[in-house]
């Protein structure tokens, strides 16, 4: 049901861990619905310089977030804002249809770790200013 | 990755999802097939051949029961059997009452078959358990009205394990003249069954879980219950489920029937320890686990854990990359939103029952395979820990 990439990704999956003083942490998810995502950031000059995840989920949860943390590493902010959860199931040759939200919610963790990134140093991240963590939904 | 000083090893470990079929039932079925290949309804030689396997296996199982061969209805399988003593029992009774009482933790051939009556005008109350998966014989009396005309509880639950004191409650069914179905594909080759002392009146059965071919099972109907026909058409099963017998599959039905029984002490003896092998040393090398279903008044193969912060589906991933088959009760796994609604019922947290995980052992089973897999199961935990937040 999963295709090489993914499984390559959930088998070995890159990134795992944390960042000490990161610069933005995002975590979406809970864990009734059986998937949270922590993703930690560390940005110099506005680039991602290191990513890191936490993640509690099925293979799918955990493939995405180590594929979207390879996807952001770096790249810019503004690169990383236009950056959908595409990106993350076209890089893992695709997933089953009911697994999707899995990239959503990666998304959205990196969206929430860049939020905090702006919060924390008083900033306005282009293309944010409308961000909302999007409704669960498997 | 993890343990890979041990040998990777094939290991089965979901025989309550389905079980190999034995080679004697094999070749048990073969000659139905080719040779033997009648129709039990033509009178020549061919179709008495036929018959007479068909009546043969009816003898075996019905012997193995305590009930008599009349009282034997093959059918498609548990799921057929469990439609047609719901829905046929409802029917067939409507003028009498209209409610049902049931468990909230019955198979979805009970639940969605009542579902489906709920539909038709009938009312079901859906029975809670306790934290161990029993149902509570106050609650069950309670519920009893004068409109009742069947309970329906199943005798050992396919996720937990749970075994219900199923002639206690047909007891209580007796004393208030109502029909008791009991859902016995999980315990019928695992535990000895007399119709008699557990004073059923309905019993569903199915072949392969016991080592026989998949698409074939039993309903057991007391003589005198009045039940409505299921499958309109011919007169094979005396009318009361038409159609053509899968011979070959009765034939195997048969012989594993008979196997089951002739080996049932045995069966259950190695299947115990090796169980009670598998739970203790999970218990006592992983932490943060809880064990589903009840400690002992449980199916003789069932294995069943939450492992805390880790999620059922990577489980499942990570252990069938080494080889082992086994099953969860997650969100991922069942396809919905929520985890299974057994383990819901348990009163099990969300987050908890998302890392369950069921391991079902049966005759293949080596103790081997029990240590390969404990062995496998506390690395895989462990990395999964690793990567969750929640650690
Ligand atoms: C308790 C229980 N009832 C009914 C069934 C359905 O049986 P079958 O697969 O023969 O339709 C199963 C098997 O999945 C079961 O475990």
């Amino acid at each position: 049901m999963y295709s090489e990439k993914v499984m390559d990704h959930f088998m070995n999956p890159r990134n795992v861990g944390e960042i000490e003083n990161a610069d933005g942490v995002g975590e979406v998810g809970n864990p009734q619905c059986g998937d949270i995502m922590k993703i930690f950031l560390k940005i110099e000059n506005d680039i991602i310089v290191d990513a890191k995840f936490k993640t509690f989920g099925c293979g799918s949860a955990i493939a995405s977030s180590s594929m979207a943390t390879e996807l952001i590493k770096g790249k810019s902010i503004d690169e990383v804002v236009s950056l959908t959860n595409r990106a993350v199931v076209e890089a893992l040759d695709g997933l089953p249809p009911k697994k999707v939200h899995c990239s959503v919610l990666a998304e959205d963790a990196i969206k929430v770790a860049l939020m905090d990134y702006a919060k924390k140093n008083n900033l306005n991240i282009k293309g944010l200013e409308n961000f909302k963590v999007r409704e669960h939904e498997h | 990755m993890m343990g890979d000083d041990v040998l990777k090893r094939n290991v089965y470990l979901d025989y309550s999802a389905t079980t190999p079929v034995k080679k004697e039932v094999f070749e048990a079925m073969v000659p139905y097939y080719t040779e033997n290949f009648g129709n039990p309804s033509s009178i020549y030689r061919y179709g008495r051949e036929a018959k007479s396997v068909v009546d043969k296996s009816r003898e075996i199982i019905a012997g193995t029961i305590n009930a008599s061969t009349n009282e034997i209805y093959f059918c498609a399988g548990g799921s057929e059997a469990d439609n047609w003593a719901l829905k046929g029992i409802a029917e067939a009774n409507a003028n009498k009452g209209k409610h049902i009482i049931t468990s909230k933790i019955e198979h979805h051939a009970v639940l969605h078959s009542c579902e489906y009556l709920e539909t038709r005008g009938f009312e079901v109350t859906y029975l809670d358990v306790d934290e161990y998966g029993m149902v509570d014989l106050n609650d069950l009396k309670n519920a009893i009205r004068k409109d009742t005309i069947l309970i329906s509880i199943m005798y050992v639950n396919n996720e937990v394990g749970t075994v219900q004191p199923i002639a206690e409650i047909g007891k209580i069914a007796k004393e208030n003249g109502i029909y008791f179905h009991t859902d016995a594909v999980q315990s019928y080759g695992h535990i000895k069954i007399d119709v008699e002392k557990l004073g059923v009146d309905l019993m569903t059965i199915s072949s392969h879980k016991i080592y026989g071919p998949k698409g074939v099972g039993a309903l057991y109907i007391r003589k005198g219950t009045k039940i409505n026909q299921f499958i309109h058409g011919g007169a094979q099963e005396r009318s009361m489920r038409a159609g053509t017998e899968n011979l070959a599959a009765i034939a195997g039905f048969g012989k594993a029937a008979s196997i089951a029984d002739e080996t049932l002490d045995e069966h259950r003896t190695r299947l115990i320890a090796l169980r009670d092998k598998m739970i203790n040393e999970i218990s006592s090398r992983i932490g943060h686990v809880k064990l589903n279903g009840h400690p002992t008044e449980r199916h003789p193969g069932n294995v069943n854990f939450c492992f805390e912060f880790i999620e059922g589906e990577s489980l499942l991933l990570l252990l069938d990359n080494q080889g082992i088959a086994a099953s969860s009760g997650s969100a991922c796994t069942s396809g919905s939103l929520d985890p299974s609604h057994v383990l819901m019922a348990l009163g099990l947290p969300h987050e908890i029952a998302h890392g369950s995980l069921r391991l079902t052992i049966g005759d293949f089973t080596t103790e081997e395979d029990v240590d390969y897999t404990v062995e496998k199961l506390v690395g895989i935990v462990e990395k999964l820990r690793e990567i969750s937040p929640l650690h």
